[in-house]
């Protein structure tokens, strides 16, 4: 375990050095005042707005742009989690930067729980607190709040680290690159089936819902996603709730109880899939 | 007691590739062995294999009778890789300090200088590995090898991006090590330096241990060579054994000697005789 510790505390100790941390945080900052920004023009002209019969302009617009950011937190959490470790195995093995370290009493196993347990830590936190920045950025200028605090950012954040775990097992057969293009991909074909879903509510199309929904659970972030974005409008009542359910980047949906148990299985699957591929390579 | 590195029956294939055919070697406590061979003919694999990084498709490394991918065995070795590299934003004492937090060295600081020391690199403590040349970096591999102080020690081409006073450094440091009893497999391309620092010596070709023996008993007498007045004369079937009477005879005869040398053939001679001996 101490040595798992050390290798996690290794890969922070790279993502600070390297300067990861100061970029990601001041280009954080710059996405939070653009949203700041963006939530102060809507709000403002709120009162200028004739909204349809039956559609309550505050919690719409609120519910509306805070989903979008969301997606956006998710988004950046993903691009962190994933250059965190895209390299772990394959690129690092290929720099020579893997081999001096596993001749050491260290497994394999507890390397690459170390690194992934410092990039699951890492975007915990950030995805908690550019989630809580924007939550508060909504509320104080817009003064709107979600129904579901703190669960909703759980779910991204689980979203994020599911993502990260695919590209750190992605890193034990690809090189940084290709598996940089793989997880990305894989992540868009997520959202891809969000968006789908949304069309075919619209459309009442099930052949469309049912494909999302199945894509959605096989890529469970989307489906993570889906949930928080139901929550955060679950007591909105109305025909403002059911609009808002339709969501941006894939409708807003309730997942159930049982989504929690299938990602922790999945993730489960994911990292025993990594150390099993790990365990057999030559480096 | 076991040796500090055993490999037995060795076969290793790569894609359809036969990079080890059954190489059985052994490395005893204390001994320095330097491991010989062309490009591509399984040096590296086998270095890897010993010490757990590469998994053999036959046969068998240990490391003090332990199999190399046991906590134990990687307590017992030290590695400096081919092609390493070092994470540039760390010092030259970071660096170490994380090779033992992770070897579970209890040397601390004065380990880490003593260290340093050891390899030239006392006035580089606190510089950053990306400011070091190739040549301090790998001076510093070898520091980091020697985290631990391992009993067994796999060095694959330390001297590669050495000066002719760093390669002495290393030198002085096998010797060194030598008398500390630590044993060694030294790979190399530099024949030289393998004749002056190895107890014995094993040549690979092609995956299979083609010679294998004391630089000395690898090279063969090549006579005698006696400068005289008239010039030098080559004793082509002569010995050591054979100087003294060659001398007196000449003498006897009204000669003057200036310089007696007994030949043999070097090192490297009987490698490139053993490695095209094996060629198909």
């Amino acid at each position: 375990m101490s040595v798992a510790l050390t290798i996690a505390g290794y890969a922070l100790q790279e993502a600070v050095r390297r300067r990861v941390f100061a970029v990601v945080l001041g280009l954080t900052a710059l996405f939070i005042a653009l949203y700041a920004l963006g939530v102060w023009q809507v709000f403002r002209r709120l009162a200028d707005i004739q909204p349809p019969v039956g559609i309550e302009p505050r919690p719409f617009a609120g519910a509306t742009i805070f989903g979008l950011s969301m997606f956006a937190t998710m988004f950046l959490g993903v691009v962190l989690g994933v250059f965190l470790t895209l390299g772990v195995v394959q690129g690092d093995a290929e720099r020579g930067l893997l081999q001096p370290l596993l001749v050491r009493p260290v497994t394999r196993m507890e390397l690459l729980l170390g690194r992934l347990a410092a990039a699951a830590a890492v975007c915990i936190v950030y995805v908690a607190c550019v989630y809580t920045a924007l939550m508060l950025v909504t509320g104080l200028i817009g003064d709107w709040w979600p129904d579901r605090i703190a669960l909703p950012a759980v779910e991204l954040a689980v979203g994020v680290i599911w993502v990260a775990a695919v590209s750190l097992l992605g890193s034990v057969y690809l090189s940084g690159t290709a598996n940089g293009i793989a997880v990305f991909i894989v992540f868009g074909a997520g959202l891809v089936a969000g968006l789908l879903g949304s069309i075919g509510e619209a459309l009442g199309s099930g052949t469309l819902k049912t494909a999302s929904r199945v894509v959605s659970w096989v890529l469970p972030f989307e489906a993570l996603y889906q949930d928080a974005l139901h929550l955060i409008t679950d007591q909105t009542a109305g025909f403002t709730g059911v609009i808002l359910r339709l969501g941006p980047f894939g409708g807003a949906h309730d997942a159930g109880p049982l989504l929690g148990v299938w990602v922790a299985g999945y993730l489960v699957v994911v990292v025993v899939l990594a150390l099993a591929g790990f365990a057999r390579r030559d480096l | 007691m076991p040796a500090a590195l055993s490999v037995m029956g060795l076969e290793k294939q790569y894609d359809g590739v036969q990079a080890l055919q059954g190489v059985d070697l052994e490395v005893a406590t204390g001994e320095l062995v330097g491991l010989l061979g062309p490009n591509g003919a399984g040096k590296s694999t086998l270095v890897k294999i010993a010490c757990g990084l590469v998994r053999p498709t036959k046969g068998a490394a240990a490391i003090n009778g332990t199999p190399p991918t046991a906590a134990r065995a990687r307590r017992d070795l030290g590695y400096l890789a081919e092609l390493f590299r070092f994470p540039g934003w760390y010092s030259a004492d970071e660096l170490l300090a994380l090779h033992q937090r992770l070897a579970h060295s209890a040397g601390g600081p004065s380990e880490r200088a003593e260290l340093l020391d050891l390899v030239g690199l006392e006035d580089a403590t606190d510089r950053k590995i990306d400011t070091m040349s190739k040549g301090m970096q790998q001076r510093l591999g070898l520091a980091q090898a020697l985290i631990g102080a391992p009993s067994l020690l796999l060095l694959d081409e330390p001297t590669s991006a050495l000066d002719p006073a760093g390669r002495r450094t290393v030198r002085n440091l096998l010797e060194e090590l030598r008398k500390r009893g630590v044993a060694v497999l030294l790979n190399s391309h530099l024949l030289s330096e393998v004749e002056l620092v190895c107890d014995r010596v094993a040549i690979i070709s092609r995956g299979r241990l083609v010679a294998e023996g004391a630089p000395h008993d690898l090279t063969q007498s090549r006579g005698v060579e006696i400068e005289t007045e008239t010039g030098r004369e080559v004793h082509p079937h002569a010995t050591r054994e054979d100087v003294p009477r060659l001398v007196t005879d000449l003498v006897n005869s009204g000669h003057s000697i200036y310089e007696v040398r007994v030949l043999r053939t070097t090192l490297e001679e009987s490698y490139l005789e053993a490695v095209e001996g094996d060629q198909p």
